[in-house]
């Protein structure tokens, strides 16, 4: 066991050693400034209906757990670890959504 | 909004001491590192490192201190949440839930701390970068298929894909297709929801900053402290329906897939 431990030890040290390889950073693209304004405005949209659709559907989950366990108190641990099974998974595209827009606002891919 | 980062005083030092070596054997191999401003090792590796090396003293202190009719306050609170990993993992795949506790509880551990280091000054979240957390969800990717194959071995692995229990064997190119699509969304998903809830955190705390400095920022902070958690404990519960999905369909040709939690108990989760 304890050769076995040295050995992924040093492997792992090894591969960690070759990450500043990969962190090199990228330049800057060139402006054209009428996608520029385009990718702004379609950045807030986009977040605004992702978070009221993601808030409509977290919504139903919730009244459905919340019935489920008035309905059958002795499953709400069961319940409960759907529920946050479920809400976590739904807000989770939010947070893809999320992604792009903070792409678009700060790292800016096509100017502005 | 240009300068996203600043430097951490923990990152030049690691760099300081440690830098120019690393550099000299990487140089040596043919790669070329045109580090800015001296950074040679990035300031997520310098946190991962920081937090095996906290976590690796943390354990050899408890195992030097172990004892069974007196237990110290840390053993107790690590004991409680190992029994409460150990009833998850048997609730989801049955008894052979144990073997998966290193690798599972690691995770755990692991993005928990990371999560938490991005609210501690002078400390970086390794998990708001993407190369953490597409490194932990690659790794759990190519574990649950390791898994599965030397569960089930590598041709009954291959037909799960192609027809799952229920599905009539006419669907088979289609199934295929969807499952290998729906597997490959699964690192994307892992990582991206990580990435993105505790980047995002970090992004809503500095804009706050920016704009009112003194006592806004803290209940987002607090709200970081409970997603902190709650991605953790997500991660580490995916990595386990996974494991389920890959492992534990052998044995029940009838019910396919989740045996959980129609007769288990659920652990005291809140």
């Amino acid at each position: 066991m304890s050769k076995r431990f040295v050995l992924t030890f040093v492997l792992v040290v090894a591969g960690g050693l070759f990450a500043p390889v990969f962190a090199q950073a990228q330049g800057a693209e060139p402006v054209n400034l009428e996608i520029a304004k385009w990718s702004i405005i379609t950045a807030g949209f986009a977040l605004g209906i992702a978070a009221g659709l993601a808030a409509l559907g977290q919504g139903k989950a919730v009244s459905s757990a919340a019935e489920a366990i008035a309905r059958n108190p002795g499953a709400a641990g069961d319940v409960r670890g759907a529920l946050i099974l479920g809400l976590v998974l739904i807000e989770s595209l939010v947070i893809y959504v999320l992604l792009i827009s903070l792409l678009l606002f700060f790292f800016k891919p096509f100017g502005g | 909004m240009e300068k996203l980062e600043h430097p951490l005083w923990i990152v030049d030092l690691v760099n300081a001491v440690l830098g120019p070596p690393v550099k000299a054997v990487l140089e040596a191999l043919g790669f070329h590192i045109k580090a800015e401003h001296g950074t040679v090792i990035p300031n997520y590796l310098v946190m991962v490192m920081l937090i095996v090396a906290v976590l690796t003293v943390l354990s050899l202190i408890i195992r030097s201190r172990l004892s069974v009719e007196n237990p110290g306050r840390l053993q107790i609170v690590f004991e409680d949440g190992l029994t409460a990993l150990l009833n998850l993992l048997e609730e989801w795949i049955g008894p052979k839930g144990r073997d998966f506790l290193p690798l599972i509880g690691t995770f755990g551990i692991f993005i928990l701390c990371g999560n938490y280091m991005g609210l501690v000054p002078g400390l970086m979240a390794p998990t708001s970068n993407i190369n953490v957390t597409l490194g932990c969800a690659l790794t759990t990717w190519v574990y649950y298929h390791f898994q599965g194959i030397k569960a089930q071995g590598i041709v009954s692995y291959a037909k799960h894909f192609a027809m799952p229990p229920g599905s009539p064997a006419a669907l088979a190119p289609l199934m295929l297709i969807i499952e290998v699509i729906s597997h490959l969304s699964r690192v994307m998903s892992l990582s991206l929801r990580l990435f993105g809830n505790i980047f995002g955190e970090e992004m809503v705390i500095l804009i706050l900053f920016t704009l009112i400095p003194f006592f806004i920022p803290l209940p987002m902070m607090f709200l970081g402290l409970v997603t902190g958690g709650l991605q953790a404990f997500i991660f580490v519960l995916l990595s386990i329906i996974y494991l389920q999905g890959a492992v534990a369909v052998e044995h029940h040709e009838d019910e396919h897939g989740h045996d959980a939690p129609s007769g288990h108990q659920a652990p005291a989760a809140a």
